[in-house]
């Protein structure tokens, strides 16, 4: 029964997706947030996956090796007659890109209901597997 | 006796344990779909079944003349299996060479495959248990 091991491998996997998941959604909600008084603004999250060994027969799960932040610069917009408007008018709000964000979440979900569905498709070769002979 | 009636299930036996493990690499490649650097492999099921059943002709294998000589193609020492990498059809910025497509057809093929070798082997169970209770 050594396709259990598929339930470990694809676990990660969604753990790691539903984490993506998880940053882009924090990403789009701080989508429209301008700085605070210390003038740094919130700035974008990315995960980044890593390949983590599972077992003897070369299996290979998923894990989030690490969370960056991007550095791309702030977006600022002028608009003197916001209450945190700069000496110059100037209102910073934070580096989201919402179109990017949207075609991460796609990518995430997608590849999270792919790990579902070889989840249940080993799930349902395992039942089968326990009526051989019946 | 006994031993000719269930020497037919060995050959299925070493084909579903081929097939689950492979539903297994190909898991592995579904996984690490957008893990960067990662690279798809998998096994030639057809040449690790003939190393399993022994059928394969082992001239095509690189004769090992010193004992120091490593193993090339088959099985290896722990009997694994043979792992290769797949080909990468549309190279990727980040290295990983996953055609989802593909893993996905595989798998599904594989599934079904293992699917038809418990049916087969279901079929064998219920021949000998017509042959044994002889109605």
């Amino acid at each position: 029964m050594s396709m259990f091991a598929i339930f470990g491998v694809s676990g990660s996997a969604i753990s790691s997706q539903s984490q993506r998941l998880n940053v882009v959604a924090s990403n789009l909600a701080n989508a429209d947030a301008v700085a605070g008084p210390d003038g740094q603004s919130y700035k974008a999250r990315q995960v980044l996956f890593e390949t983590v060994p599972m077992g003897g027969s070369g299996n290979a799960g998923v894990k989030v090796k690490n969370i960056t932040e991007d550095q791309t610069p702030a977006r600022r917009l002028h608009n003197p007659g916001h209450p945190s408007a700069d000496a110059e008018g100037y209102v910073t709000h934070s580096n989201v890109n919402p179109v990017e964000e949207m075609v991460n979440m796609m990518s995430a979900s997608r590849s999270y209901q792919n790990n579902v569905e070889v989840m249940n498709t080993a799930k349902s070769l395992l039942l089968k597997t326990l009526q051989m002979g019946q | 006796m006994l031993e000719q009636m269930t020497a037919r299930l060995d050959f299925h036996s070493q084909s579903l344990l081929l097939r689950s493990q492979r539903q297994q690499v190909i898991a592995s490649n579904i996984a690490n779909a957008d893990t960067p650097g990662f690279v798809a492999r998998d096994f030639n099921f057809t040449a690790a079944l003939q190393k399993a059943t022994g059928s394969a002709a082992t001239a095509s294998l690189p004769a090992m003349t010193d004992a120091a000589h490593m193993r090339i193609g088959g099985r290896g020492p722990g009997g694994a299996v043979s792992m290769a990498y797949t080909v990468q059809t549309q190279p990727s910025q980040d290295g990983n060479s996953v055609d989802l497509d593909r893993e996905r057809a595989n798998f599904v093929d594989n599934s079904i495959r293992y699917e038809s070798t418990l049916r087969f082997i279901n079929g064998n169970v219920k021949t000998m248990l017509t042959a044994i209770s002889g109605q």
